[in-house]
């Protein structure tokens, strides 16, 4: 709901007109502000760290308070996201605080999926939110926003260079949320070592193409300071809740043999840069930022992933009735499509099978065709054997009969020989 | 580093998960945020679209002058009611304002020909067709995949002009209003309120307000606040509605001090003068304390109630509009995605229920076939039977003929040889009676 840069209503004729008393709309910020506090504020952190490397102490120490945190051990299977939300009020600006610990980070032999927890609870966030905002009837006013507004990444005091570990993960973070690097438990580099340490880490950094959070210089009013302060990044931090006295003051330290680290000393570490970077001055850059340029990525990628796109073919701007229409004409059509390949594919189905028991059918009926024959034949033969056999017999009766006839005629002939 | 505020924060406006609540132990620094917002949006600058609406003739034009201290209406600019259109149009004009550093883009929208015809029906529609295509390209904006600058134009306040005639509101006062009240922030203004006595003014409210009440117009309303300053402020302006404004473009002395006023010849009624009308409180109140509420409302209960009815349009192609109300707390997209479900799940179980008769079908013709097969195997067997039963029948008959044959054959043989011996016998003897 934010005005926008006039610059955009330049195909507009506007005129600039001066006013001839107070008016009063110059209380418009003051009222901006008075709703804000109003509806109070919402800042999430998410801290990205091994085991021990002293996340849990650094948030302790940045607000001034004690977050509950049991030591995670060293042995979990894998990174899991350990979110915990606290309401936090100073004089009448109220606070919702949501510090995201990273649990096993580093821990496993094989730490080549670390990174995918992360990113999907980042992502997960995102989504929870465009989702509200896509619904038919939402509420964004009052919202609880999750999405992570600042990750600080803590680089282990090592001295030397940046672990492969760090580099693959701030890779796959930086395009998803505004990262400070951190170098942890400062208290034991040495200024010099701090020094080349700090140069060796941004140039890794600027070689392996990490986009890290730059604190913003367009606005008059904290460019100066912003600007001195992106040279000095990574910060060195010590974190501490011990209170040390040290003179006449009381503060928080570190007590050593050898001396005491105070966390709030510029010259001892850099945790009141952090501070002030981070809250004083740069906690609604954060947010901002977070907003305008991470999360529309994300809404970007996510809605061309969907099929949405601006213009149509001939490059005229949709409008959202017009696409919402065309994906549920295409939505509708496509479960149409389904159907009908279904019902086709069945009707295929019987088809074939149908041609198949014909086929079958019709071998069986060959196969008695074909026997059917071969029994006509061989009845066939039967009965010429029989035709012949009865012939047979005729004639043989035939030659009977003349016989008898003949043998009959002959004894008569024998009498008349006898009378002679 | 001042000395720690330890304070109990109670639960916040912020829906979804309650926190913690953790008090501090010193000073942490994000009581600054306010002002790193104040900071920021004095850099982003400030927008706001007013809309006035009435009859031609009520001052509105002066009254917007007098509201900005500017010559927004001029001889060059001149107001709605000296542009005369014959139908009703809906114009907008943008200037740009400074003061204190805080940057406005003030775009004044108005209606010349308003109400001035004769017949005067459906003379909201431009209006009301202008305010929602704002909306509309305010969500076409919001719904781009990408999505730059969101230039706001939509109208976050409609001052309404009401003819000071004393009696009540016009039919057409009703009429507009009760079409827009659901649109868009309605303050009801009485126009031109130094025509009328201080009695006659409240006599004349207390009738528009009850009339109001009665069509069921839902006016602007001034939030609540838990401040008790604030709240008293905003029930004075709640006695006083609707407010009784004055304008002028000329400025007067009086007193020695030089006042906007209009000068009669039995004195001067002066425009910012709290026992004259109401124009002070309007000011204070439309620039200096709500302006923020106004475009508040606007975004989270006007422009949320176009979208809302027009995504369920879209989503439900305007079928049924008793929906369960919970599905409207999906998007349109989930909307789909859950009917996709439901298809496949359909059409899985049709898919079964078509295997399931076509297996059945199947196995039916396997069946008659094989029965088929078993019938005329039997068949055969049968008639291969019968051909054997005839064949050994013929045999045996064969075989008797041949005996048969063979006997009387060798039958005759035996007469045949008796014969040859008869015959020789007899000619034995005839050889013998000769001698």
């Amino acid at each position: 709901m934010a005005a926008t840069d006039v610059d955009v209503f330049s195909n507009e004729e506007k005129r600039n007109l001066s006013l001839g008393g107070h008016v009063g709309f110059d209380s418009l910020p003051d009222q901006l502000v008075s709703k804000s506090v109003t509806q109070g504020f919402c800042f999430n952190i998410l801290c990205v760290g091994e085991t021990g490397i002293g996340k849990s102490t650094l948030m302790n120490t940045l607000f001034n308070t004690m977050f509950e945190n049991e030591e995670a051990s060293h042995y979990q299977n894998g990174v899991y996201l350990r979110p915990r939300t606290y309401d936090l009020q100073e004089s009448n600006v109220h606070l919702k605080l949501t510090i995201v610990d990273t649990v096993g980070f580093g821990d496993q032999i094989n730490k080549e999926d670390s990174y995918k927890p992360i990113v999907d609870y980042i992502d997960t966030q995102f989504e929870n939110y465009l989702q509200e905002e896509l619904k038919i009837k939402r509420s964004l006013f009052n919202y609880h926003d999750t999405r992570i507004h600042i990750c600080l990444y803590f680089i282990a005091p090592t001295g030397h260079s940046l672990k492969s570990l760090d580099l693959v993960t701030m890779k796959k973070l930086d395009s998803k949320v505004n990262i400070i690097p951190i170098i942890a438990k400062a208290d034991t580099i040495s200024k010099s070592e701090l020094h080349k340490f700090k140069i060796k880490i941004m140039s890794e950094l600027v070689s392996n193409g990490v986009q890290i959070y730059q604190f913003p210089t367009d606005d008059e009013a904290v460019s100066e300071i912003n600007a001195s302060m992106n040279a000095h990044l990574p910060f060195a931090v010590v974190g501490s809740v011990e209170e040390v006295k040290v003179g006449n003051k009381t503060v928080r330290a570190r007590q050593y043999p050898w001396g005491v680290v105070q966390v709030e000393n510029e010259s001892h570490c850099d945790f009141v840069k952090l501070r002030e970077m981070l809250i004083r001055v740069n906690m609604e850059d954060l947010r901002e930022q977070t907003h305008a340029r991470h999360y529309e990525l994300y809404r970007r990628c996510k809605l061309e992933e969907m099929g949405f796109k601006d213009t149509d073919p001939d490059s005229q701007p949709f409008s959202l009735q017009e696409t919402y229409e065309a994906k549920r004409k295409e939505f509708l059509g496509d479960l149409q499509r389904k159907e009908e390949e279904m019902r086709q594919m069945f009707v295929n189905k019987v088809k074939e099978t149908e041609a198949e028991l014909k086929e079958k059918e019709r071998e069986l009926h060959d196969k008695f065709e074909q026997l059917k024959r071969m029994h006509q034949e061989e009845k066939r033969k039967v009965e010429e054997k029989r035709r012949d056999l009865e012939e047979e017999m005729n004639a043989f009766n035939r030659k009977k009969v003349a016989a008898e006839t003949l043998s009959l005629s002959q004894p008569l002939k024998k009498d008349k020989d006898k009378k002679n | 580093m001042s000395g720690g505020e330890t304070s109990v924060s109670e639960a916040d406006g912020n829906g979804g998960i309650m926190g913690q609540q953790k008090n501090l132990e010193g000073y942490v620094g994000f009581a600054n945020l306010p002002n790193q917002v104040y900071r920021k949006s004095v850099k982003r600058g400030f927008e706001f679209t007013l809309m006035v609406v009435g009859e031609s003739g009520l001052g509105k034009s002066t009254l917007i002058n007098s509201l900005f201290l500017t010559d927004l209406y001029s001889p060059e600019y001149p107001g709605p009611s000296h542009r005369i259109k014959k139908t009703v149009q809906v114009e907008q004009s943008k200037v740009l304002v400074k003061e204190g550093g805080v940057h406005l883009l003030l775009t004044i929208v108005d209606t010349p020909g308003f109400g001035d015809a004769v017949d005067n029906s459906n003379c909201w529609q431009p209006v009301i067709d202008y305010i929602d295509s704002k909306f509309e390209d305010y969500l076409n904006a919001e719904s781009r995949v990408n999505r730059r600058q969101m230039p706001d134009s939509r109208v976050q306040c409609c001052l309404y002009f009401i003819a000071p005639s004393g009696h009540g509101l016009k039919p057409l006062d009703i009429e507009f209003m009760k079409r827009l009240h659901e649109k868009v922030n309605i303050i009801p203004l009485i126009a031109k309120a130094d025509t009328m006595t201080p009695e006659e003014c409240q006599q004349f409210k207390k009738q528009i307000m009850k009339e109001i009440q009665e069509h069921k117009i839902k006016i602007y309303e001034f939030p609540e606040t838990e401040d008790e300053e604030e709240m008293k402020m905003v029930r004075k302006i709640k006695d006083r509605l609707p407010l009784a404004v004055v304008g002028s473009n000329t400025i007067i002395e009086v007193n020695g001090k030089r006042v906007r006023g209009r000068q009669y010849p039995w004195g001067v009624a002066e425009v910012e003068n709290g026992e004259h009308c109401d124009f002070t409180i309007l000011r204070n109140m439309l620039i200096r304390t709500h302006m923020q509420d106004l475009k508040d409302v606007t975004n989270n209960v006007h422009y949320e109630n176009y979208r809302s009815r027009k995504l369920a349009a879209v989503t439900y192609n305007g079928v049924d509009n008793n929906k369960n109300k919970g599905q409207l707390t999906k998007s349109p997209l989930a909307q789909m995605e859950e009917e996709r479900r439901d298809h496949v799940a359909k059409m899985k179980k049709m898919e079964q229920e078509m295997e399931q008769v076509f297996e059945m079908k199947v196995k039916e013709k396997l069946q008659k076939l094989r029965d088929s097969e078993v019938e005329l195997q039997r068949r055969h067997e049968q008639m291969k039977k019968n051909l054997e039963a005839q064949h050994k029948e013929l045999e045996e008959k064969r075989r008797q003929h041949e005996e048969e044959k063979a006997s009387w054959e060798a039958q005759q043989r035996i007469l045949e040889q008796q014969k040859l011996d008869a015959s020789r016998t007899l000619e034995k003897n005839k050889k013998k009676k000769i001698f």
